[in-house]
């Protein structure tokens, strides 16, 4: 068994539900929301990263930008039209809401563009195997593992070092406190809103070479993003982070020596971890 | 045209006929239920199947002459059996039906057999592969296929045609997969093979990240890798993994049957899936009068991007049987005349000569070998070799359930 | 709140009014108008069933899961595999195990996960079903996996009724039966003091922790009364269909008898009739007209009963009762 192989591979996989995850932690850290709507932004932006190659014949990036750009503007309309009157709502009701929501995207996407399922056709460069010089490996998991890596960071950075990192932190922590600081909450919300949905649009077109993309997607993989939220602890980026790092790892490794147990490990770990640590990696217990 | 869109359409024929009934002509109508996902994670299979038998009513406008149908389409929405068993019975029970058609997933197929034992209607099934499942009720026959055919037929192949001396075995975790496997094994074995690894690779609910498992399948170095997955996401993704692994440089060859090869997905796969070599019951390149003419009309209606794929053709073929069975019973459908009629009905389909057995109410049609080439930057099958009359190797060979 | 006061409410929640013959004579008044559509209405009221179950945990004990058709599917695969492997085909019988297994393991879970709350407790319940569905799953030899097992045979019910394959004539009263029961077991839990017991720990914990209530105690056995009561409904979708496979463990049923109980409004026993009706109709009649688009108008639905009702249907109902009573 060639253990740089396995690692690499599942560090891939793991970066890839770490961007389409991180989103839902911060919304649902910050905004105490219950957004299970989430993986509609990450079939969304996979869609306009899809099409706009396909039709428009954008670049990768520049189609990728565009998916995030355009699902954050979208997340803006919604949450000032839709989302906002649902802060104070119970948590049920919020999932009443974005269910109902999924519904309607899948349904849209369905009949606007059909039920067959989109291929984001990745630039030559990305494509085939690269050599590391000690192995070759997937140039493309490697490319994941860069981005994610770099995501991290700059998030990192974002959160613990600038100006609106800092009140987003302060608003988790303890929001009545923030507000009487001075701290615009709301204004606070949409940005962070609009920046984890961008963000999901991203995890969503980038993923979309591992986990497909047709109008299933955002609940096909719900159980997963959430599980990666709840073993991070809410609204940690790093614990977000490190939580979708181990699943991937973990769940390639298994599934590499012992594919008969299927995707049982993953909810077999789940359960064994938040059983020890129910506040997850980072959260704070409550 | 979707059927949602026909919807209206339908409304318009069925007063018209209403009016033109009570005007006293003796037009007979055969109502056909069709039972299909055309929501949830079958809806591609079902637009494909359901274009499938648009086409063959276009293309065969006088195949029912002088009778009229009415197909009632019914949403069957996720792969449990339950909401299938609901409608086949209200399509029984309310809106009384003639003939059951349709039925993407083995489950919905295997929840509605006790309903179309205890009503008498005929059920022709365009796709549910499980092969056991025509057993469960004389009033079942299949147009599409059993794991077995493709899966035994393949084994044999590899071990004859491709010489290999040993294979690992890759499958969906479900009981085609599992069929899959054990077709292939028993061909394969037969002809002197020797299958190294068997690796359960994930649920069909949803596509796994497929490295671990190839990863594994590389390690062992077998001469070639046969792989079974749901048609869809699933083959498009275990192409492109068997590319970005560099598979084919080691030495390993993939094969599978169809489903990994399905016409819809064929240019989506990339380069790296050239060398691919598949056994199956049709392919969109398939040369004949009768498939050049289906290609083509599919094109037309459907845009220069689509193409009907052994889904599409089963549906097709589907429909031909049908109207075999109402023109033989003169627009009457009685139970066991209609199986009757069914028995041993032979059909020059797009992907070949094909029978229905007698003695199974299932399919026997030839298997092609082929291989993907790249031409004119396309992805295309080129047939190496076809083998002819082929039958459920399962119930043949009296396999497992099959037994019963 | 004073004594007599509450004597008093508690009288008159107790007591029962005379419109809740209606729903009864509604369910018997669809036998006998609608012959065509008993297998629906069957499905309808499996699905009241386990909603009302689902209402024990969440609307009174304030427990929030997404694993409850862990115990719908437990009950279904008991009677599936005692009827075909065991022989034993009785179907009340069959409901008894049913309930009885799925309890157990609603206790044995419950007193496992209910330590924790809010999300993990949503993760915990999610996978200790995920776990149970890839064990059904791997256990394919005993369960039939995903194909599941068909062509499951049951005595006559009481030796006499036989199940009906093609009308469902038999499974419709006998899920109405069952039904009665299972709401009149339930109505009665919740204005004991047990439910009062349990809806003080919702509203309030740290007050039922001082009080010296047993919480965690209490919360695990109304777990457990909910998984039988969940395991009944499965048993009796098995016997009334005469199939079980992998689907009735899986997450979108749980999520969806959620889904309909939110949609009813929980904590009020009506709830879960209102959801599932209005829910599986409006599916069932969209579905049937609409085949490829039913879900926008089911999703729009959702939408707007969450933008414009505060705990579903008869959450909205309440307030526009208020309102004209403020008037």
């Amino acid at each position: 068994m060639d253990f740089a192989s396995i690692l690499l591979g599942g560090l891939a996989s793991g970066m890839v539900l770490f961007v389409v995850s991180v989103g839902l932690s911060v919304t649902m850290g910050l905004m105490g929301f219950v957004n299970l709507a989430h993986g509609g932004f990450a079939m969304l932006g996979g869609y306009v990263l899809a099409l706009a190659m396909r039709h428009w014949g954008l670049p990768f990036f520049a189609a990728l930008t565009l998916a995030f750009v355009a699902v954050a503007a979208l997340a803006v309309l919604l949450e000032k039209t839709l989302y906002a009157r649902l802060y104070r709502a119970t948590e049920l009701d919020q999932v009443l809401f974005t269910i109902g929501l999924v519904f309607v995207m899948i349904a849209t996407v369905t009949l606007a563009i059909g039920p067959e399922s989109q291929v984001v056709v990745l630039p030559a460069w990305l494509r085939g195997q690269t050599d590391l010089g000690f192995l070759s490996y997937r140039t493309y998991s490697l490319a994941l593992i860069a981005f994610g890596t770099a995501l991290v960071l700059a998030l990192w950075l974002g959160f613990e070092r600038t100006r609106i990192g800092a009140q987003i932190r302060a608003a988790v922590d303890n929001r009545r406190m923030a507000e009487s600081l001075g701290v615009d909450v709301s204004r606070l919300f949409t940005l962070t809103f609009a920046l984890g949905s961008g963000l999901a649009a991203v995890g969503g077109g980038l993923g979309a070479e591992i986990l497909g993309l047709d109008p299933q997607y955002p609940l096909r993989y719900l159980a997963y993003f959430l599980i990666v939220v709840a073993l991070g602890g809410l609204g940690r980026v790093t614990g977000v982070f490190f939580a979708a790092l181990a699943v991937g790892v973990l769940d390639f490794v298994l599934k590499f020596s012992f594919p008969q147990g299927g995707t049982m490990f993953i909810y077999a770990l789940t359960l064994a971890f938040l059983l020890a640590r129910p506040q997850g990696l980072f959260g704070k217990r409550a | 045209m979707t059927p949602s869109k026909s919807w209206p359409r339908r409304l318009a024929a069925a007063a018209a006929l209403a009016a033109f009934a009570t005007g006293g002509a003796l037009a007979q109508t055969v109502k056909i239920g069709v039972v299909l996902p055309y929501t949830g994670v079958g809806a591609e299979f079902g637009q494909q199947v359901d274009r499938g038998m648009q086409m063959y009513m276009k293309l065969n406008p006088g195949a029912f002459a002088p009778y009229k149908v009415e197909l009632i389409r019914r949403d069957s929405k996720n792969p449990s059996g339950e909401p299938a068993k609901t409608a086949v019975q209200e399509l029984i029970t309310q809106d009384k039906v003639d003939i059951l058609t349709g039925f993407i997933y083995s489950p919905d197929a295997i929840a509605s057999a006790p309903l179309v034992t205890a009503a008498q209607k005929p059920m022709v099934i365009m796709n549910a592969g499980t092969a056991w499942i025509t057993n469960l009720s004389p009033m079942i026959s299949r147009v599409s296929f059993s794991m077995w055919h493709s899966g035994f037929a393949m084994g044999e192949a590899a071990a004859k045609t491709l010489n290999a001396k040993t294979a690992v075995v890759g499958y969906t975790d479900y009981p085609p997969g599992k069929d899959s496997l054990a077709a292939f094994k028993a061909g394969f074995e037969a002809a002197g093979g020797k299958v190294l690894d068997e690796i359960p690779m994930g649920g069909p609910g949803q596509v796994p990240d497929f490295t671990p498992f190839f990863q594994r399948a590389k390690d062992r170095k077998p001469d070639l890798f046969y792989v079974f997955v749901p048609a869809g996401d699933h083959a498009v993704a275990v192409t492109k993994t068997y590319g970005a692994l560099g598979m084919r440089a080691a030495g390993i060859k993939l094969v599978g049957p169809g489903d990994i090869t399905q016409d819809i997905k064929l240019q989506s796969m990339g380069e790296g899936a050239t060398g691919l070599i598949t056994v199956h019951h049709y392919n969109a390149d398939l040369d004949n009068a009768a498939n050049r003419r289906l290609v083509a009309a599919w094109k037309q209606e459907f845009g220069a991007d689509s193409t009907p794929d052994f889904m599409g053709v089963q549906g097709y073929d589907g429909m031909a049987a049908i109207a075999h069975v109402v023109r033989t019973l003169n627009g009457r459908i009685e139970a066991e005349a209609a199986m009757k009629a069914l028995r041993g009905w032979k059909y020059d389909s797009p992907r070949g000569p094909i029978m229905i057995d007698p003695a199974t109410r299932d399919i026997v049609m030839n298997e092609y070998l082929s291989e993907l080439v790249m031409k004119d930057g396309r992805l295309v099958q080129k047939n190496l070799a076809v083998i002819p009359a082929v039958k459920d190797m399962c119930k043949e060979l009296k396999a497992g359930k099959c037994a019963q | 709140m004073n004594l007599s006061a509450a004597a008093r409410e508690y009288a008159t929640r107790h007591r029962l009014r005379a419109w809740e013959a209606l729903p009864w004579a509604a369910g018997l008044a669809v036998f006998l108008l609608f012959p065509n559509h008993l297998a629906f209405g069957t499905q309808v009221l499996i699905t009241i069933l386990f909603a009302l179950s689902l209402d024990l945990v969440l609307g009174y004990a304030g427990i929030v899961t997404l694993g409850h058709a862990a115990f719908f599917g437990a009950g279904a695969y008991t009677v599936g595999m005692l009827a075909a492997h065991g022989g034993w085909s009785e179907p009340l019988s069959g409901l008894a195990a049913a309930a009885l297994v799925a309890g157990v393991l609603g206790l044995a879970s419950g007193w496992i996960v209910l330590r924790t709350h809010g999300l993990t407790l949503l993760m915990l319940t999610l996978c200790t079903m995920a776990l149970l569905e890839q064990a059904a799953n791997m256990g394919a030899a005993w369960t039939g996996g995903f194909d599941g097992m068909p062509g499951l045979e049951f005595r006559p019910l009481l030796g006499r009724f036989e199940f009906d394959v093609l009308y469902f004539r038999t499974q419709y009263l006998y899920a109405l039966a069952v039904l009665l029961a299972g709401f009149l077991l339930v109505r009665l839990l919740v204005h004991s003091s047990f439910g009062r017991s349990l809806t003080g720990i919702r509203e309030n914990l740290l007050r039922m922790h001082a009080i010296g209530a047993p919480v965690r105690a209490r919360q695990v056995l109304a777990y457990a009364i909910s998984a039988a009561l969940a395991g009944v409904a499965g048993g009796l979708f098995t016997q009334a269909n005469g199939f079980v496979n992998l689907a009735v463990l899986g997450l979108d049923r749980a999520a969806g008898v959620l889904i309909i109980l939110i949609l009813g409004g929980y904590g009020r026993l009506y709830g879960a009739f209102v959801g599932a009706l209005v829910y599986l109709l409006l599916e069932h009649t969209l579905s049937k007209a609409y085949p490829t688009a039913w879900q926008l108008g089911l999703g729009l639905t959702l939408v707007l009963v969450a933008l414009y009702a505060r705990n579903g249907i008869l959450g909205l109902a309440e307030a526009l009762r208020r309102r004209r009573g403020a008037r």
